[in-house]
């Protein structure tokens, strides 16, 4: 079974929509190494896209030309309908691309209320002057999404933590503070950096339900790296798998899951 | 208009027609203090508040909104989520409707739900979220009573089929928007409430066999709730937190009656995980908990300040070892030198007070523990520190209060004096009898049981032993009565009332008192491996499994040790001094659910220990030093296999008691 051309829904009744980000023919290259070659795929509204692949294969880097991090030597990057120029990540951001890391980013020493706040900071418009002055406007705008920080909070169940220093808190709950500030962002496309990585059983259930819930609740599109294949296969709608740079395939988890390529890609084939 | 100055009611008020319901009470309180804060609920970080008046406003637009959807007298409604306005206010509506709220536990799995649900027949379920949703939905598939699902938290909820699944906020609009249409209607349901309607359903969780239904009166409650707050002196300014079940019927008495008698605020946590953090913001005034909380908190008290600086250790050792002297006897109000006094008023300024503030006691007027035995240093310890940490007793066919301390005449060991307007009697084998305005109507379909527990005259039967102590006239509870017996020589012999005091003890995990219808007792005992490993390692004793621990003579001798001290406890007591133990042994194994020696609740069951470990209780009553003994256990996976270990029998000294002196003379 492979999915529909237009948008569908999804048999669990969620609506896939039309293509929100292409990439076409992308090739990156550090000096001599091709981390990218000549790679094509979609991502379209309201899915759950995964991109896998072995160690190295090259799911970070791409993740990277998503986020605006690497520019590609080839190929275009579209978005929403229009070829996106060469931007700084910070103008990715502000047209609603979010994300979280591979490697916990957060500011240790601030509480997870201020952290998550700093998602918003690109929704937040009052001048230094405004905020000097405090009252009237950026006053306004501060209760407005510290509103905002507090449904996703209330969302991710971290209340408890609210007003904890990140620094103490276990890891499993980190990456869910992650989480929370890249969705006060309120992202179109959230990328999600091997959102799983060190968690035991528990906590990858926790996180699974989430990500689900915020696909679901909010209707953001997803695309994640992870290297755990259960939850790759029971989360996303699509999958790409990448090794050594190259796509080797793509397609509904059933389909990749009986590719070829794909499972001698993970088990082992000697190169020529 | 909320009066001025003090806050006080005039409680001696009969309740009359005016005040006969939880509805009428809602609506006198609308009337008197209606912008003083009734509920609120830390959501999205800030303390919501409604006060009475739009509480009142709220509670109508629902009841219009149960209206609309065909709500009938005497219909059952469900009510399965934690502590929400939301979820008190749709009790409060289906009373209005003339139904009977029916709160239930919402950690149950949807088996246990199926059972009461199919049982009281409700029609209508009011759900906290879609995790309660779902298991409704699962009984709903079996039974078909189910008529009207509502849920307050959307979260989730998106998909599912909404035929007869609503928003709670939902049908309190469209209630606000058909008011005119069903006005009439809830007046005159209203209206026909008297003081002998059912005002709630509540089930007992059901230690033996299926739960019950147990039916509350509004004259149970009210009367309840005004002599209860008249006990203890509870006034319209005070505040609790309510976090514990709303299905347990002291929830239902302090954040319904009291609450509404009062008219004090219930306050409602964020989430079961910020408790702790809300208790500190509301600092109430006026609060419950169960044992295990107490200690819990005490335990984090105990690491946190492990991990203080050394002066912050010294002062906070120096300062609760004065508060353990003083500390009581000042709450007491019993005499105690200026010189103390003035340094408790320091440890005060410096260690208690910060203390209490961060635990959330800052403004305990009255507390209250119950449920099971308290450890008496972790009740002291709060006590020590100014908080006036009472134990009561009680039941859900009693609609809680049975007894209870007074202000002042505070101990461990008692649970206090009867609470106002309940008679109790003590029959011959010990069980304690009740009759109260509080006392029960009748177990829901169930005449055998009620018939069984209430008798003609209204007399309760607890299935509790005790006695009142002479002097002081307080109740103490020994043990539940079908546990009770008696020794050869004819003294009683109360097992738990020993275990309890044996339990006291970090080193003991558990203890079985042997002793019904012998001549001496005797007692297996479980050393607790977190406790006495932590022991080991600090002394350098190295060991293997639990049963080399166990057996290891040092610990052995540690145990002695403090059977040896029950002992000596235990003599104090006249009625009870014959329960000491002369030999014990520390079992080579803990007991196990898995192998049927335990509930799931960790109840120990006497007759499977009694039956499997029959060679060891014979060894302990034939006199030898030494036991060779196998033992078939199960292991998690299911399988059986056997351990075999030779156990030492080792005598404890006891303490000749009273009664014994006086024959010897």
């Amino acid at each position: 079974m492979s999915v529909p051309a237009g948008p569908y829904l999804t048999e669990d009744g969620r609506q896939i929509g039309d293509v929100l980000m292409e990439m076409k023919n992308i090739t990156l290259k550090f000096g001599g190494v091709v981390a990218i070659k000549d790679i094509s795929f979609d991502i379209r509204e309201g899915e759950i896209r995964a991109i896998i692949g072995p160690n190295g294969a090259g799911k970070s880097s791409m993740l990277n030309v998503i986020s605006g991090f690497y520019h590609p030597q080839e190929g275009e990057v579209w978005y929403k309908g229009s070829v996106r120029p060469a931007m700084k990540p910070f103008e990715v951001a502000r047209q609603g691309v979010g994300r979280t890391f591979q490697n916990i980013a957060l500011f240790e020493g601030m509480t997870v209320l201020d952290n998550v706040m700093t998602g918003r900071l690109t929704h937040m418009h009052a001048s230094v002057w405004d905020q000097a002055i405090w009252w009237g406007k950026a006053e306004r705008e501060e209760v407005f999404n510290r509103d905002q920080v507090e449904k996703v909070i209330d969302f991710l169940e971290i209340q408890a933590i609210r007003k904890t220093p990140v620094g103490r808190l276990p890891y499993g709950l980190k990456k869910r503070v992650e989480l929370a500030r890249a969705l006060a962002a309120e992202p179109s496309l959230l990328l999600l950096d091997e959102p799983m990585a060190g968690m035991n059983v528990e906590e990858k259930e926790d996180m699974s339900r989430f990500i689900l819930d915020v696909n679901d609740e909010f209707g953001t599109t997803i695309a994640l790296i992870e290297h755990d294949m259960g939850v790759v296969m029971d989360l996303s709608d699509r999958v790409v798998v990448m090794d050594y740079g190259k796509k080797i395939g793509d397609g509904t988890p059933d389909e990749v899951r009986n590719d070829q390529a794909v499972i001698d890609a993970y088990l082992g084939v000697p190169h020529e | 208009m909320a009066p001025k100055g003090g806050y006080l009611l005039n409680v001696t008020a009969t309740p009359t027609g005016d005040l006969c319901s939880v509805p009428a009470l809602l609506r006198r309180n609308a009337r008197e203090f209606g912008d003083r804060s009734a509920y609120r609920e830390k959501e999205y970080g800030i303390w919501q508040s409604w006060t009475w008046s739009e509480a009142l406003q709220e509670v109508e637009w629902l009841a219009f909104g149960l209206l609309a959807l065909g709500i009938e007298r005497g219909d059952h409604v469900a009510v399965i989520g934690r502590n929400r306005p939301d979820l008190y206010w749709s009790m409060i509506a289906a009373q209005m409707c003339g139904a009977v709220p029916v709160p239930l536990y919402q950690d149950a799995v949807a088996e246990e739900m199926a059972y009461v649900l199919e049982h009281c027949g409700a029609r209508f379920v009011v759900c906290g979220d879609q995790e309660q949703v779902d298991k409704v939905i699962d009984v709903q598939e079996r039974l078909h009573q189910i008529e009207h699902v509502l849920y307050h938290d959307k979260r989730g909820m998106r998909k599912y089929d909404h035929e007869h699944l609503n928003w709670l906020r939902d049908i309190r609009d469209e209630g606000k928007a058909s008011h005119y249409r069903h006005e009439h209607e809830l007046e005159k349901r209203e209206a026909e409430l008297t003081y002998d309607s059912t005002c709630v359903m509540l089930y007992t969780s059901g230690t033996t066999g299926k739960p019950k239904g147990v039916v509350l009166s509004n004259r149970n409650i009210i009367e309840t709730s005004k002599n209860s707050s008249e006990f203890d002196h509870l006034r319209a300014d005070d505040e609790i937190l309510a976090y514990l079940p709303m299905a347990w019927v002291g929830d239902f008495i302090f954040s319904m009656g009291q609450a509404l008698w009062n008219g004090f605020c219930v306050n409602c946590p964020e989430s079961a995980e910020t408790m702790m953090t809300d208790l500190k913001e509301i600092a109430p005034s006026y609060y419950f908990a169960p044992p295990r909380v107490f200690e819990t908190q005490l335990t984090q008290v105990m690491i946190r300040m492990e991990d203080a600086s050394p002066l912050k250790r010294r002062l906070f050792r120096h300062y609760m070892g004065l508060a353990k002297r003083v500390g009581p006897k000042i709450l007491d109000g019993k005499p105690v030198g200026t010189l103390d006094r003035l340094r408790y008023a320091v440890g005060e300024a410096i260690v208690y007070g910060p203390l209490k503030n961060t635990l959330g006691f800052s403004k305990v007027r009255v507390g209250y523990t119950a449920g099971e035995a308290i450890g008496p240093e972790i009740f002291e310890f709060y006590r020590s520190l100014g908080i006036n940490l009472k134990q009561l007793y009680g039941q859900t066919e009693a609609s809680v209060f049975i007894a209870q301390q007074p202000d002042n005449e505070v101990r461990a060991d008692t649970v206090g004096v009867k609470s106002p307007g309940v008679e109790i009697r003590i029959a011959d084998n010990g069980e304690i009898f009740y009759r109260s305005p509080g006392t029960f109507i009748e177990y829901y379909k169930n005449p055998e049981s009620t018939a069984s527990t209430k008798d003609a005259e209204g007399w309760v039967a607890t299935g509790d032993a005790g006695f009142f102590e002479e002097g002081s006239g307080h109740l103490r509870i020994i043990d539940r009565a079908k546990d009770v017996g008696k020794m050869a020589d004819g003294h009683m012999f109360a097992p738990k009332y020993v275990e309890n005091k044996l339990k006291f003890y970090p080193d003991v995990l558990e203890a079985v008192v042997l002793g019904n219808g012998r001549d001496f007792c005797t007692a297996f005992i479980n050393i607790d491996l977190t406790a006495v490993g932590n022991w080991a390692e600090r002394n350098n004793i190295a060991y293997a499994s639990y049963q080399e621990l166990a057996s290891h003579p040092k610990v052995l001798e540690t145990i002695r040790a403090h059977v040896e001290e029950v002992n000596i406890s235990v003599a104090q007591d006249d009625m009870l001094s014959a329960c000491q133990i002369q030999r014990f042994l520390v079992l080579h194994k803990e007991l196990d659910a898995d192998d049927g020696e335990m509930t799931r609740t960790r109840k120990v069951r006497r007759r499977i220990i009694e039956e499997k470990y029959a060679d060891l209780i014979g060894a302990l009553y034939d006199g030898s030093d030494s036991i060779y003994t196998e033992t078939e256990v199960t292991y998690e996976d299911g399988r059986k296999g056997s351990i075999s270990a030779t156990l030492q029998l080792i005598d404890a000294a006891t303490v000749v008691a009273k009664y014994q002196q006086v024959a010897a003379e």
